[in-house]
């Protein structure tokens, strides 16, 4: 409970927070239409296995749908609230795939990523249809995918929950923007360096995104070691803890 | 731990003040990386963005839409919160 108090100025504050989404995915119109089906055709293989991966863990363990209902929203919300960054006067959002992936799994959490932002071009003018298939993929399948895999480096390496959190945080975050800077500058450099262009967008981000990427990585590794605190048997059940030294 | 959650939890609001007043101007003092990067970069490699086939960004509506956005995603955090972390924790507990 105490926890709980701790947090309502950040859930009061999201309800302060109701303004146009001023963000980092790629908005409508901007991938020509080629690119635009070939990250569907991408990204469509990892949700379809995203979706078996929920229903088997659902059917497994009925307690996986509160996970699924507390770190969906929470993707939601936390990709398209923007935070400004005064070091770099622009605002940008976390991705908070990262988070969801060790608590629901990679897969399901590109499909978490999915219906975010299939929501957010429906109702909120953010990102687009077209580029849909770019971002769930730039956001969905690398975020989730990167974010995992160095949450389960750190543990590896034995550091502890929370900085294993931390660096799964600031993976997800960083290359979810390394993919858009990607996605962007495949479709488009034109006859220009492919790597330069990509660099140069990659670069264009990094005053906003890294302190921002630590501050996801904050909040990722608080929420592991708050869950190992007053939950450690969702952790064992997701085998975080038990392999390895906490 | 307590004192650092407090802290970040101060953090977090302080950012999300100064999100909720620094967009009062018709131009953002606070433009969105998709503003300054993906639509900049676009824009000089030759594309541009094309408005939204469901527009909803006319007059209050989108403000409405994120207001309705924000609480329900914060309504279902709480409640799937409340469900694993107090009543969740109760029932093992019993």
């Amino acid at each position: 409970m105490k926890m709980l108090r701790n947090f309502l100025p950040l859930f009061a504050g999201l309800l302060l927070v109701p303004r146009p989404a001023l963000a980092m995915h790629i908005s409508e119109g901007i991938l020509p239409a080629g690119w635009a089906i070939f990250w569907f055709v991408m990204a469509a293989p990892f949700v379809a296995w995203g979706v078996r991966q929920i229903n088997r863990r659902k059917n497994a363990d009925p307690s996986y749908i509160p996970l699924i209902g507390i770190f969906g929203a929470a993707v939601f919300v936390f990709s398209c609230f923007p935070i400004p960054v005064p070091v770099a006067g622009s605002t940008a959002h976390p991705a908070g795939t990262g988070m969801a992936a060790i608590f629901l799994g990679p897969f399901a959490s590109v499909v978490v990523a999915f219906i975010s932002l299939l929501l957010q071009a429906l109702f909120l003018a953010h990102g687009g249809l077209t580029t849909l298939g770019g971002n769930t993929f730039s956001m969905g399948v690398m975020g989730s995918l990167s974010g995992y895999g160095a949450f389960r480096l750190g543990r590896l390496l034995r550091l502890n929950l929370f900085w294993s959190g931390f660096l799964a945080g600031v993976t997800a975050d960083l290359v979810t923007y390394f993919g858009t800077s990607f996605e962007m500058a495949l479709a488009l450099h034109g006859t220009k360096p492919f790597l330069s262009v990509l660099g140069q967008i990659y670069l264009a981000f990094m005053p906003t995104q890294i302190p921002l990427s630590i501050l996801e990585g904050a909040v990722t590794g608080g929420m592991i070691v708050y869950v190992q605190k007053h939950r450690p048997d969702i952790l064992r059940k997701l085998k975080v803890i038990g392999e390895v030294a906490k | 731990m307590r004192r650092s959650l407090v802290a970040l939890s101060m953090l977090l609001s302080l950012f999300m003040a100064a999100a909720a007043t620094g967009q009062e101007d018709e131009k953002p003092k606070w433009p969105g990386v998709d503003e300054t990067v993906v639509e900049k970069y676009a824009k000089e490699l030759g594309r541009e963005a094309r408005a939204p086939f469901f527009d909803t960004d006319q007059g209050d509506l989108l403000l409405f839409l994120f207001t309705l956005a924000g609480a329900i995603g914060g309504f279902s955090v709480g409640y799937y919160w409340h469900k694993m972390f107090v009543a969740g924790r109760k029932d093992r507990e019993d």
